[in-house]
């Protein structure tokens, strides 16, 4: 069975800043995948590759048998199937929690409005705020608005689900509900790459921990191997940092 | 506070008027005289030229300003080079030759190449209005849609929008509310330099004052007259506008 992705020596320049460095890395399908490390090793630019929000420049990526090119068919296809949800939730402010949900499957998908409503209440009731349908965004909570987002990615019913560190912008008390949707999700099979710092979670949820440093994958393993025995002296560094706390 | 303010200058005005006859002579403007009632009939006549003039340039300025303006923003410089071309060049052309141009150049023009077409001065006035206008539309839609977070652009690219659906549902609407004072500021910009149509012989506010002081020799009081005309246009715009503002903003901070 063909993998759900697969990345073969992925560069990616900013100018003259290395980004990333012959990054390889196979997703199966359902697979959930955790990728640390410390900020700006990478981590972000890589998924973001991914769903061509920013274009490499060599190697191949490839997902769900579609090569990723420049080509406007492949990044259309490739954003079909992959889903994104991001650090600063990035909700549309001017349409309410339904609108922000609909407006893709109408749009792109072409679903009648009732037919994208209904799908949007069942999501909504997955993520456990379906009261919040018609507020505007603005007036939730930052743990509402991120499973909003999350919401507003599954409506297009992706295959892949990518999460840019997607609770670093909450506060303390909110982490729990989103990580708890992001929890749910993994344990109904949907693939996923999660950039994350909160290493509970990773070990909740992770099949495979990766862990990148100045652009390129230094680490990587089960979840246990990972947190018990790491390989590396970076990796345990870093890790000895993150889990003082 | 303008309203007041303004007020109680014309009051001013007209008590000076009044106790000093000789300087002012507002029997050519008195309604309850039948010369002074068919005069301000005459002048206030105007006011449907200058406004249809206005709205017409207006809104064409508004969709061709919108037109210069995406592809200035593209990431491709050949997209990106007509619009700053068109941008700077517009603007460094005043009002008045621009009208010119249009009205009894233009027509020489389309006919040199099997165009004959006659441009009259209302709608040359519109199309010197709406082009000197819209090379400023263009620039303030370009600040609006660059203030929109590069996020919101992310998101909608990652539920599948492709860039005009991303401009109408996403961007747009959220851009328009900023820009909607500078926008105001460049509908009553036009109002005002609509006036210049009366020197191609556009029958409008100014062009109607014009012909009466000709006739009567009271340039004072007709051109008070006139000037609180546009006073009285600018001021239901801007309270059209402050209407609107809340309006839109109220389902934001709802």
């Amino acid at each position: 069975m063909a993998k759900a992705i697969e990345i073969k020596r992925l560069n990616k320049w900013f100018g003259a800043y290395q980004a990333l460095k012959d990054i390889d890395l196979n997703v199966s399908h359902g697979e959930r995948i955790v990728i640390c490390g410390p900020s700006g090793s990478g981590k972000s630019t890589l998924i973001r590759c991914i769903n061509s929000l920013e274009h490499h420049d060599s190697g191949e990526i490839t997902v769900d048998d579609i090569e990723l090119n420049q080509n406007k068919a492949s990044i259309a296809a490739i954003g079909a199937e992959v889903g994104m949800v991001f650090q600063q939730f990035n909700l549309f402010p001017h349409l309410s929690v339904l609108q922000n949900l609909t407006l893709g499957p109408t749009k792109v998908r072409g679903l009648s409005r009732s037919e994208a409503e209904e799908r949007a209440m069942r999501i909504l009731e997955r993520v456990q705020i379906p009261e919040q349908a018609h507020k505007q965004p603005s007036e939730l909570s930052g743990g509402q608005q991120q499973r909003v987002a999350i919401a507003r990615s599954l409506c297009m019913e992706p295959k892949i689900m990518l999460f840019d560190e997607p609770t670093s912008a909450l506060d303390p008390e909110m982490i729990a509900e989103v990580l708890d949707v992001i929890v749910d999700l993994a344990e109904d099979g949907m693939t996923m790459i999660v950039v994350t710092h909160e290493m509970g979670f990773a070990r909740r949820a992770a099949d495979r921990m990766v862990f990148m440093d100045k652009g390129e994958i230094i680490e990587m393993g089960a979840p246990k191997d990972f947190f018990e025995a790491p390989k590396t002296k970076r990796c345990k560094t870093f890790l000895n940092q993150i889990l003082q706390h | 506070m303008t309203i007041r303010t303004f007020s109680i200058l014309f009051l001013c005005l007209l008590l000076a008027g009044c106790s000093s006859s000789g300087t002012w002579g507002w029997y050519v403007i008195d309604p309850t005289t039948k010369q002074g009632y068919n005069n301000i009939r005459f002048l206030l006549n105007g006011f449907g030229a200058t406004i249809l003039l206005s709205i017409i340039a207006a809104v064409l300025s508004m969709c061709i300003g919108l037109i210069v303006a995406l592809p200035g923003m593209s990431h491709n410089r050949w997209l990106r080079m007509p619009s700053r071309i068109y941008i700077e060049f517009i603007r460094a052309i005043p009002l008045l030759p621009m009208l010119f141009w249009v009205f009894y150049g233009l027509p020489v023009v389309l006919k040199s190449m099997g165009i004959n077409a006659n441009i009259d001065a209302f709608w040359g006035a519109i199309i010197t209005l709406a082009i000197s206008d819209s090379a400023f539309t263009a620039e303030i839609y370009r600040s609006g849609i660059q203030s929109i977070n590069k996020g919101q652009t992310e998101a909608a690219k990652t539920i599948g929008l492709n860039y005009s659906q991303t401009m109408r549902y996403v961007i747009l609407p959220q851009a328009i509310k900023r820009i909607l004072p500078p926008l105001a500021n460049q509908f009553i910009y036009i109002v005002k330099m609509s006036a210049f149509a009366s020197v191609i012989g556009m029958q409008e506010l100014t062009r109607r004052a014009n012909e009466l002081v000709v006739t009567e020799y009271r340039p004072l009081e007709i051109y008070t007259l006139l000037i609180l005309e546009y006073l009285v246009l600018v001021l239901i715009i801007s309270f059209g506008v402050r209407w609107l503002e809340r309006k839109m903003g109220a389902d934001e901070s709802k």
